[in-house]
C-alpha cells in the first residue's frame, strides 16, 4: 500500500520547530475546541470569544489572569529543575499542599500578631514544607531506586488527606460554625495586593524573581550545567563525576520549595485561610505549563498565561453560556495532546507523496 | 554449477569520516555456516545491513543464486529468501509468542495456520516454543528461538545471525549451535556474525575476517586456531620497532594491585587479580579481544564503579579505589572512554559545553559555581586549534562532528590539561587515518612531557606503535607485561586466545 504521508528524520533537530510546535499546538487546540463547541450546539465564534477574549477584556480580568498564572508559572519553573534532569516529579500538587500547611500553620499560630515578620516566616515555612515533601520521593529513589512518578503522585494524595484532617480536626476554626476550615490569617499574614481593588498580589513579584533566578541558574551556573548534562546523558554525567544523588535531591527540593511558595501564595493571597480545596489542580496543570513552555523560564511565563486563560474561560463560559466548566480541563488536555503530537516535527519532517 | 549461494563483489560504503566497507568481496557456499569475524567497527554490520536491504551500498554488486540483487527494504530481502535474526530482539514484550510471529509475516495468514506451521518448525529443529506465553516471561534463549522461528516462517535460503550468543548463557549457546547445524543439514545457509574466536573454530565451516572496512581473508575455519584468528582479526604488521624508552622515569605513578570484582551478572566479565604499574612517562597498553573485561576494568579505573571491589588502585602512594570520578580528576587523572557520543561527550551540547565535562585541577571554568564563559571559550578554541578539530566554531553540537574530529576533541580536551595520568580506551576507534596518526603522535608527545598513559585497545598495530610495554587481558585476567620491543607475535596470539602465562 502506498503511504500518503511519510515521516522522515531531519538529521538534526529543528530550532525553529522547537519554538513553533507549542504555537501550532495552541492553534490546533482552538480548531478542535471549535469542533467540540459545534458538536455541543454552540456557536463556536461566540463560545471561543467568551472563553478566550472576554475574560481578559478589562483590568479586573487581566488581574484575575495573573492571579491564576502566578502559581502555575512558579510551580512549572520548579518542575523544570526536575524535568531537565529527567526526573519525573508529578507530585507538585502535594508539595504545594504541604507548603500551604507549613506556611498556613505559621499564619494560624500568629493570627493576632502585628509583626511584619509573619508573612516572611510563612513564606519560608511554606518553602521548607514543600521542599521536605519533595525530598521524600528523592530519598526513596536514591536509596531504594523506586520510581519517582508513582511515589510523588501518591504522596500528593497523602498531603491532601493531611490537610483534610487538619481542617476538620485540630486546626478547625473555633468560631467557624463547624465548617471544615481554619481561622483566617491576620492582616500581617496576608500577601499585600499590588493594586487597590484587584486581587493580584505580591506573589507575582516573587514568581517573577524566581523565574529570573532560574534562568540565571540554567544559563550561567555549574549547577544548571550539571542538571542539563545528567538529563541529556547520565553516562556522560557519571564520566564527568557529577554527584547524581545530590542532583536528584536538589531538583526535588527546589521544585518542592517553589511549589510550597506557590501554595502559601494562594492561601495567604486570594484565600486567606486553609480549607480543603486550596488548589484547582495547579500542581498537575503546571506539568502542562512546563512542557508547553519548553522547560525554559521565559517560555513558562507565556505558557502560564495561556493555561491560566483556560481556567478563567471555563468560569465565564459556564456563567454566560452554561457550558460545563470541565471544558477548561478538556482544553488543557488538548493542548498537551497536540503538543506531544507537534513535537514530532522537531526531529522529523513530513513528506507528502504525489 | 556455481557452488556459491551468495557472491559479494567489491561492495563500498562510506559514512562521513569513515570508510565502513572498502571493496568487500567474498562468497558464501550453500549449506554452510559461514562466519563473518571482526571487531566492533570492522564493517560487519554495515555489510549485513546492505545485504538485508536496510542501507544501500555506494558501489559493488551482490548476487544471490547468480541473480543480481539490490534490495530497497528488508521486506524485499525476505521475499527473496534472506532472513535475519538481530542481536537485539525486536519483539513486543507484552504480546504472546504467536502474536509476535504473525506480526513479522509479510503474507496474511490465519492464527490456526500460523500455529501449525510454527509447531512444525519448532519440532523439526528442536526449538522449544510455547506459543501462548507472553514474551516478557521468556528467557533470552527462548526469545531468540522466537526470533529464529519467525525468520524460518518465511522459508529463507540464508539466515543471517548477528552476534546471536552475546545475550545467551553458555548452555543456551550450545543449544543454538545444534539448531544451526540442523538447519544447514536441511540445506539452509547461515551467515554468522561474531567477534568470538572460539565459536568460529568450533561451529563454523568458513570464516571471512574483516578489519577496518576491509576483508582480510576468507578461509576454512576448521584449519584455524584461536591464535591465528586473533592475529588476523586484530591485525599485526611485522615492522621494525623504534620505541623510545628514554622518557620513562623510575618512579611509579599509578599502580593497580590485585584488583578483582565479581558481578554475579552473566552479561558482565568478572575481573580476577589484575595488577600493573605505570611509571612516569610510560605508555602501557592492554591488548585483547573485545568482551574480555576491558569495559569492566575501565569502569573501575575511572571510578564510575566503586562497589564491591577487592584490591587497590594507587595513585602517588594514595589509595584511590573508593574515590569518585570527580575526585580522581581533581588529582590530575584524565580519562577518555570508548564511546564518544553519550559517554565522553554529550551529543546535544556544544563543544564549549562539552569542555566542562573534564574538570582538571586548577581550571578556571567556574568561580563559586558561576561559569566563566570567556575562559571556557578560549580553552575550547585552544583545543580546536591545537588538535586540528574541523568545525565552524565552538558552538557546534558535538553530534555534528565527524567521528575523527570529535575523537580529536575529546582527547585534546584531556591532553591540553596535561594530566599526570591519562587513561584511554580505544583512542582511535572508528576514526580516519589522518586523525589516527595525529592522535597517536599527540599521545607519544604527552608521555615525553612526563604523563603516564594507559591505553586499552583492541587494535594491536596501535599498541605496538605507541606503547612501551603491554599486557593482554583475557577472560578477566591480565598477563604479565611484555616490553613492546621484545614482542613475540606467536606468544601474543596464544595469550589472546586465552592462555595467560
Amino acid at each position: 500500500m502506498e503511504k500518503l504521508i511519510s515521516i522522515i528524520p531531519r538529521g538534526s533537530s529543528s530550532q525553529s520547530m522547537f519554538i513553533l510546535a507549542p504555537i501550532f499546538a495552541i492553534f490546533l487546540t482552538l480548531l478542535f475546541g471549535s469542533l467540540i463547541f459545534i458538536l455541543m450546539d454552540y456557536d463556536p465564534i461566540v463560545a471561543l470569544k467568551t472563553f478566550f477574549i472576554s475574560p481578559i477584556s478589562n483590568f479586573y480580568g487581566i488581574s484575575e489572569l495573573l492571579v491564576k498564572a502566578t502559581p502555575l508559572a512558579l510551580i512549572a519553573v520548579g518542575l523544570s529543575f526536575c524535568f531537565k534532569n529527567n526526573i519525573y516529579n508529578i507530585g507538585a500538587e502535594g508539595q504545594l499542599t504541604m507548603g500551604a500547611i507549613f506556611g498556613g500553620g505559621v499564619g494560624i499560630y500568629f493570627y493576632d500578631s502585628s509583626s511584619f515578620l509573619v508573612l516572611p516566616m510563612m513564606i519560608l515555612a511554606g518553602a521548607i514544607g514543600g521542599a521536605l515533601w519533595g525530598m521524600i520521593p528523592a530519598l526513596l529513589k536514591t536509596k531504594f531506586n523506586t520510581n519517582e512518578i508513582l511515589t510523588s503522585l501518591m504522596l500528593s494524595y497523602v498531603a491532601l488527606l493531611i490537610l483534610d484532617y487538619l481542617v476538620v480536626g485540630p486546626w478547625r476554626d473555633p468560631d467557624g460554625f463547624n465548617f471544615p476550615k481554619t481561622r483566617p490569617f491576620g492582616e500581617t499574614g496576608r500577601m499585600p495586593v499590588l493594586f487597590e481593588g484587584l486581587r493580584i498580589h505580591f506573589g507575582l513579584i516573587i514568581t517573577l524573581i524566581l523565574l529570573a533566578v532560574s534562568w540565571f541558574v540554567y544559563s550561567k551556573t555549574m549547577f544548571g550545567y550539571q542538571l542539563k548534562v545528567s538529563g541529556f546523558s547520565p553516562r556522560a554525567a557519571r564520566f564527568a563525576g557529577f554527584n547524581k544523588n545530590f542532583l536528584i535531591f536538589s531538583a526535588f527540593a527546589i521544585c518542592g520549595a517553589f511549589a510550597g511558595i506557590a501554595g502559601i501564595g494562594e492561601v495567604s493571597g486570594p484565600i486567606g485561610l486553609l480549607y480543603r480545596d486550596i488548589s484547582p489542580n495547579y500542581g498537575f496543570t503546571a506539568i502542562i505549563v512546563c512542557f508547553l513552555g519548553r522547560l525554559h523560564p521565559l517560555g513558562i511565563m507565556f505558557a502560564s498565561l495561556v493555561i491560566a486563560l483556560t481556567y478563567l474561560g471555563a468560569e465565564d463560559a459556564q456563567l454566560f453560556l452554561q457550558i460545563p466548566a470541565s471544558v477548561g480541563f478538556v482544553f488543557q488536555g488538548l493542548v498537551l495532546f497536540f503538543l506531544l503530537g507537534t513535537d514530532l516535527l522537531v526531529n522529523f519532517k513530513l513528506k507528502l507523496k504525489t | 554449477m556455481n557452488p556459491y549461494l551468495i557472491q559479494i563483489d567489491s561492495i563500498c560504503k562510506k559514512y562521513p569520516g569513515v570508510l565502513a566497507n572498502n571493496n568487500v568481496s567474498f562468497n558464501i557456499r550453500k549449506g554452510r555456516i559461514h562466519a563473518l569475524l571482526g571487531e566492533n567497527g570492522a564493517g560487519k554490520s554495515t555489510l549485513v545491513k546492505i545485504l538485508y536491504g536496510l542501507v544501500s551500498s555506494d558501489s559493488g554488486n551482490i548476487f544471490l543464486n547468480n541473480e543480481k540483487i539490490n534490495f530497497n527494504s528488508p521486506s524485499e530481502a525476505k521475499i527473496k529468501g534472506i532472513g535475519m535474526v538481530f542481536q537485539h530482539f525486536s519483539l513486543f514484550e507484552s504480546l504472546t509468542v504467536s502474536e509476535n510471529l504473525i506480526l513479522g509475516l509479510e503474507e496474511k495468514i490465519s492464527f490456526k495456520k500460523l500455529k501449525e506451521k510454527a509447531i512444525e518448525i519448532s519440532k523439526k529443529y528442536d526449538l522449544s516454543l510455547d506459543l501462548d506465553s507472553p514474551i516478557n516471561t521468556l528467557s533470552a534463549g527462548e526469545k531468540q528461538s522466537v526470533e529464529i522461528v519467525r525468520a524460518l516462517l518465511q522459508e529463507p535460503k540464508i539466515l543471517i545471525m548477528d552476534e546471536p550468543t552475546s545475550v545467551l548463557t553458555p548452555i543456551e549457546a550450545e543449544v543454538l549451535f545444534k539448531v544451526l547445524k540442523k538447519l544447514t543439514e536441511e540445506g539452509k545457509t547461515i551467515l554468522y556474525i561474531t567477534h568470538k574466536l572460539e565459536e568460529v573454530i568450533k561451529n563454523c565451516n568458513e570464516v571471512t575476517i574483516m578489519r577496518s572496512g576491509n576483508v582480510i581473508t576468507t578461509c576454512n575455519a576448521e584449519a584455524e586456531t584461536k591464535e591465528t584468528l586473533a592475529i588476523k582479526m586484530l591485525g599485526y604488521k611485522v615492522r621494525s620497532l623504534i620505541t623510545d624508552y628514554s622518557s620513562i622515569k623510575n618512579n611509579i605513578l599509578f599502580e593497580v594491585k590485585n584488583l578483582s570484582i565479581n558481578f554475579k551478572d552473566p552479561y558482565k566479565k568478572n575481573l580476577t587479580n589484575i595488577s600493573f604499574t605505570l611509571r612516569e612517562g610510560e605508555i602501557f597498553g592492554i591488548a585483547g579481544v573485545a568482551g574480555n573485561g576491558q569495559t569492566e576494568l575501565m569502569e573501575l579505573l575511572t571510578g564510575e564503579n566503586t562497589g564491591n571491589i577487592e584490591g587497590e588502585i594507587i595513585f602517588e602512594n594514595k589509595n584511590i579505589t573508593k574515590l569518585r570520578t570527580k575526585t580522581r580528576r581533581e588529582l590530575s587523572i584524565g580519562f577518555v572512554t570508548e564511546d564518544r557520543l553519550g559517554h565522553s561527550a554529550v551529543p546535544e551540547l556544544s563543544l564549549s559545553e562539552n569542555i566542562l565535562l573534564s574538570q582538571f585541577p586548577g581550571n578556571k571554568f567556574s568561580k563559586m559555581g558561576i561559569l566563566n564563559f570567556k575562559e571556557i571559550k578560549s580553552y575550547t578554541e585552544n583545543v580546536i586549534s591545537k588538535f586540528n578539530v574541523k568545525t565552524p566554531n565552538e558552538k557546534v553540537s558535538a553530534k555534528n562532528l565527524s567521528g575523527g574530529n570529535l575523537q580529536k576533541f575529546v582527547i585534546g580536551r584531556e591532553v591540553i590539561s596535561k594530566p599526570k595520568v591519562l587513561i584511554i580506551s580505544q583512542p582511535t576507534w572508528g576514526v580516519d587515518a589522518g586523525a589516527e596518526s595525529f592522535i597517536r603522535e599527540s599521545l607519544i608527545k604527552l608521555s615525553k612531557e612526563g604523563t603516564s598513559l594507559l591505553i586499552i585497545s583492541q587494535d594491536l598495530d596501535e599498541l605496538v606503535e605507541i606503547t612501551h610495554s603491554l599486557s593482554v587481558i583475557s577472560n578477566g585476567y591480565l598477563s604479565k607485561p611484555i616490553e613492546t620491543k621484545n614482542l613475540n607475535i606467536e606468544k601474543l596470539g596464544i595469550m589472546m586466545g586465552g592462555e595467560i602465562d
